[in-house]
């Protein structure tokens, strides 16, 4: 499955300062979809360089970042439940304090 | 008792010719003044026709400008926004009776502020406890190289006022918190949040939340930006998105991290439009919205944010925070994060493991034998360091302490040959913090001689060197 996903607000800085990520993921052995939770393993094991406790907490996001799946927050779409699709776009992005 | 009589009806008499002079007097006065009005109202309405030196139709005098509320100098001052049908009188007329208060008067809340006045906001207020700084005006176009070392507040307000002398400007010189924030926050219509840390974020939340006022959310940090409306029309409040705070080292500071000056002008101006769309009642504010600003790339991009939650700690259907109880929560307990935006003072080593910055001039100087780690980023070292130092980040510290044995046994050679015993070994960053993280690396790496420079370059260049660059 392809997807695109990308990192933004300092995000980046774990996964050497690439934002944009095209990917060709699959579903684990045994399942027939890919959720949310499934990409989240997959991406703290491929692509989070350092300090993965910046990127996840538990088997979620930490505090601080917003995931967007095709623009629209994963709150309505069932957070580490949401099915996602073949050229999905997935945004993570930690909220900034600066001004 | 006769002459008492007289006497009486004397002074009865008396006052009614009183009486008489004073009616008489009253009525002359009413005459000048209406004279006086007249004359007022022909002087506006020339002055209208001066101003619009092409407007000579006689249909011009007379009513123009009195049936909408707007005077003949607003007109003409706000016409551009009164030729928008979409805007239009009613636009102006509802944003000339609004107020907005912008906290923080830095790099978001200048352009923020300067679009507010022009566009005629009724009444502004700013809040800020800072003074303007040489390195604030690459960003924070408010200010002036006049009001260098001069209160914030005081430069924005003189600035909004010289653009638009009609609004009328608050000063609020002092810092944002919950002892003042209800009483300053419920005299406006709207609360532009301009600040630059967590918990002042999440405290002007919930005192919007609390006082039901709109908040108009925008935040930038190195090249990118964000942006939202919250607690407006029933759509989510800050807390809603994150009910629990971030880890510290996650909140990065403009003045550690960088900011490119455009990217929260960018984002400050969007902020008023914002604001402007809010008191104007015109638009789709952006709300339950969220857009997201990538200088770098040149993308922007909107997306959709979840909705008011039931179980919100500050707009939900049971909320901790209300009026009563705003004021006595713990905002920097709650984030683990100071409210002023002060840098932070780590304290991690024994005094045996530290020397002053002077201490190290002095023993360079005798000329001890000694090698110096500057641990800050590579691009922090291209700004400026100090002679003869080393740099190796301390992100790579641990996986280059060959280089630091190699270098310390260099500088002992050249001891041995005065008969010394061993190099010593320093590090430094640019203000003391991670050199002290250094030096706790170090010493379990078996470095246990390392120190670190007490308060970095910044101390160097405060106590030594005067003409060594800050930044």
């Amino acid at each position: 499955m392809q997807l695109t996903l990308e990192f933004g607000g300092g995000l980046e800085l774990l996964c050497d300062s690439v934002k944009i990520h095209n990917i060709n993921v699959d579903p684990q052995d045994g399942e027939k979809q890919m959720t949310m939770k499934n990409l989240l393993t997959w991406v703290r094991t491929n692509l989070i360089k350092e300090r993965p406790e910046m990127f996840m907490k538990g088997d979620s996001v930490r505090p601080g970042v917003l995931v967007l799946v095709n623009d629209t927050d994963w709150e309505l779409s069932g957070q580490l439940e949401t099915v996602l699709e073949e050229k999905d776009n997935v945004v993570f992005i930690s909220t900034l304090h600066g001004g | 008792m006769d002459s008492n009589g007289a006497e009486a009806s004397r002074i009865r008499e008396e006052i009614e010719s009183l009486k008489a002079n004073k009616r008489n007097i009253e009525q002359q006065i009413s005459a000048l003044e209406a004279q006086l009005n007249q004359l007022e109202v022909n002087q506006v309405e020339e002055g209208e026709v001066n101003s619009n030196a092409l407007c000579t139709s006689p249909l011009s005098n007379g009513e123009l400008g009195n049936s909408n509320g707007l005077s003949p100098d607003m007109i003409y001052r706000y016409s551009r926004h009164l030729l928008l049908p979409s805007f239009g009188v009613q636009g102006q007329a509802n944003l000339l009776k609004s107020s907005v208060l912008v906290i923080g008067a830095g790099g978001l809340g200048s352009p923020a502020l300067l679009y507010l006045a022009a566009c005629g906001v009724g009444r502004i207020g700013i809040v800020d406890h800072d003074v303007v700084e040489l390195n604030n005006l690459q960003r924070q176009i408010i200010h002036t190289e006049a009001y260098i070392g001069k209160s914030k507040v005081e430069s924005a307000a003189a600035a909004c006022r010289s653009i638009n002398s009609s609004t009328q400007i608050v000063e609020h010189k002092e810092a944002f918190h919950t002892s003042n924030a209800l009483e300053i926050v419920s005299k406006y219509d709207v609360v532009v949040d301009a600040t630059d840390n967590a918990p002042s974020r999440y405290m002007i939340n919930d005192c919007c939340v609390v006082l039901g006022k709109p908040l108009i959310s925008g935040a930038a940090l190195g090249l990118e930006g964000q942006l939202t409306v919250y607690n407006y029309n029933g759509g989510p409040c800050y807390r809603c998105l994150f009910p629990t705070p971030p880890p510290t080292n996650a909140c990065q500071r403009c003045a550690d991290s960088g900011v490119l000056g455009v990217v929260p002008g960018v984002i400050g101006c969007l902020q008023a439009l914002e604001a402007i769309k809010v008191s104007s009642l015109v638009g789709e504010p952006l709300s339950g919205r969220m857009l997201l600003f990538d200088a770098l790339s040149g993308r922007i991009r909107i997306v959709k944010i979840r909705g008011r939650s039931l179980q919100c700690e500050a707009c939900g259907e049971h909320p901790v925070l209300t009026r009563q109880t705003f004021p006595d929560f713990d905002y920097e307990k709650f984030t683990q994060t100071p409210l002023s935006t002060g840098p932070l003072k780590l304290n991690l080593l024994s005094q045996d493991a530290r020397i002053s910055s002077k201490e190290y001039n002095e023993r360079v100087t005798k000329g001890e034998a000694h090698v110096l780690i500057d641990v800050r980023p590579a691009h922090h070292y291209k700004i400026v360091s100090l002679p003869n130092s080393i740099n190796i980040p301390l992100s790579t510290l641990e996986g280059r302490l060959s280089e630091i044995s190699a270098a310390l046994e260099k500088e002992a050679d050249k001891e041995t040959l005065d008969g010394g015993s061993g190099a010593s070994l320093y590090m430094i960053c640019r203000r003391g913090n991670d050199s002290q993280r250094a030096v706790q690396l170090l010493h379990k790496a078996g470095f246990t001689s390392a120190k670190d420079i007490i308060g970095g370059l910044e101390s160097w260049a405060h106590n030594v060197d005067p003409k060594f660059p800050t930044y």
